[in-house]
């Protein structure tokens, strides 16, 4: 049909338009500020870790394009969640269900800012970690947004690659490429991510219910995703004390890791027994605030005490 | 008389247009900074080596 044989669109009368009505803020809170803020921070020891140098600008670049590259997958995270993120009590005041940001408005806003930062990234710090961010966005876009979190109880776990990623791309922005300890610390997030999520999905499974996610507790019962949590645990706290017997990281970090992931243990194993009323779901909550605390602590470690070996 | 055809923003809708307006100026102008910024680095000491 052509412009002429539209007569909708050729009216002369002035009309509203519902779009135009975000904040700055509003933007910035597409970005998800605190996945951000976790992002910036696995990076920043992956940086940290990686052998060689980098200049601090550069090293201050690469930190921030890795940040808007998050901050952009998370905003077409929003763009194509908008329907979902509305029947949930967690998600139902972000920007795109309030109404304060349109679709297309968040989705102009996430493809420039995912093309800006790999392209940012290539040109100021090297091709490589672009590439890596450029992959990275898409997997968290398109594999794990569009296809596996509406498709797979599975989908935190296959998805959960792409929050494990950002200190492989700090190690990259250094090296030009991976190696076996870049690899190890997307391990530790990798197999960190299920534990913490299906914790949270135990005590919020109403609400992926309402909306429709096929969340491991929604799928398959919440027995089997006390059990699942327990043996994703059980394989996260060696790898988390890998890196120090694999010696890129010291006998601190060895021993704080390992009692830390005693910790972790206790509480996936107090989940795994408390099966009904206020004690179970107390117990999947404590166990989603330490998760966040432990993969804080050992990052934390392994920068510390990366920076006390370079000024020894 | 001529009146203005098309979309008619409200005045929230024109201050808020405003501030991402100026968001954006800002953005913008820290990129350009941080690309001459990083160019000065990557060229270092030869920045002043070229033959006169």
């Amino acid at each position: 049909m052509s412009l002429a044989e539209r007569p909708d669109l050729m009216t002369t009368d002035p009309v509203t338009w519902d779009g135009g009505m975000g904040s700055v803020g509003d933007y910035i809170a597409l970005l998800k500020p605190r996945v951000m803020s976790l992002v910036i921070f696995t990076a920043f020891v992956g940086m940290m870790l990686a052998p060689g140098s980098i200049h601090p600008v550069l090293a201050a670049v690469a930190l921030l394009c890795i940040a808007i590259g998050a901050g952009a997958s998370g905003a077409l995270n929003m763009w194509y969640d908008a329907d979902i993120d509305r029947v949930m009590s967690r998600t139902a005041k972000r920007p795109i269900p309030a109404g304060k940001i349109t679709p297309s408005e968040a989705l102009a806003f996430g493809m420039t800012l995912s093309v800006g930062s790999v392209v940012l990234l290539g040109l100021l710090v090297n091709w490589f970690a672009g590439a890596f961010l450029a992959f990275t966005i898409f997997f968290y876009a398109v594999v794990y947004t569009m296809w596996l979190k509406r498709s797979t109880p599975q989908n935190i776990v296959i998805g959960g690659a792409a929050g494990a990623f950002p200190p492989m791309i700090g190690w990259a922005a250094v090296t030009g490429g991976v190696s076996l300890e870049s690899f190890i610390l997307f391990l530790i997030i990798f197999m960190w991510t299920p534990p913490h999520f299906w914790a949270l999905a135990l005590f919020k499974s109403g609400d992926y219910r309402a909306a429709g996610i096929p969340m491991l507790p929604v799928v398959a019962g919440e027995d089997a995703t006390r059990t699942q949590i327990l043996l994703y645990s059980l394989v996260l706290v060696p790898i988390a004390v890998s890196p120090w017997f694999l010696g890129f990281a010291g006998v601190t970090y060895g021993i704080a890791s390992a009692v830390l992931g005693a910790g972790f243990l206790g509480l996936a194993l107090q989940v795994y027994r408390l099966r009904t009323g206020e004690a179970a779901r107390k117990a999947a909550v404590r166990l989603f605030s330490y998760s966040i605390l432990y993969l804080f602590l050992l990052f934390a470690l392994l920068l510390g005490e990366s920076l006390v070996t370079r000024m020894i | 008389m001529m009146t203005e055809d098309g979309i008619r923003l409200t005045g929230e809708q024109k201050r808020l247009r405003r501030a991402r307006s100026i968001a954006i100026a800002v953005a913008l102008a820290a990129m350009v900074g941080l690309i001459y910024w990083v160019t000065i680095v990557r060229l270092g000491a030869n920045v002043l080596n070229r033959p006169l």
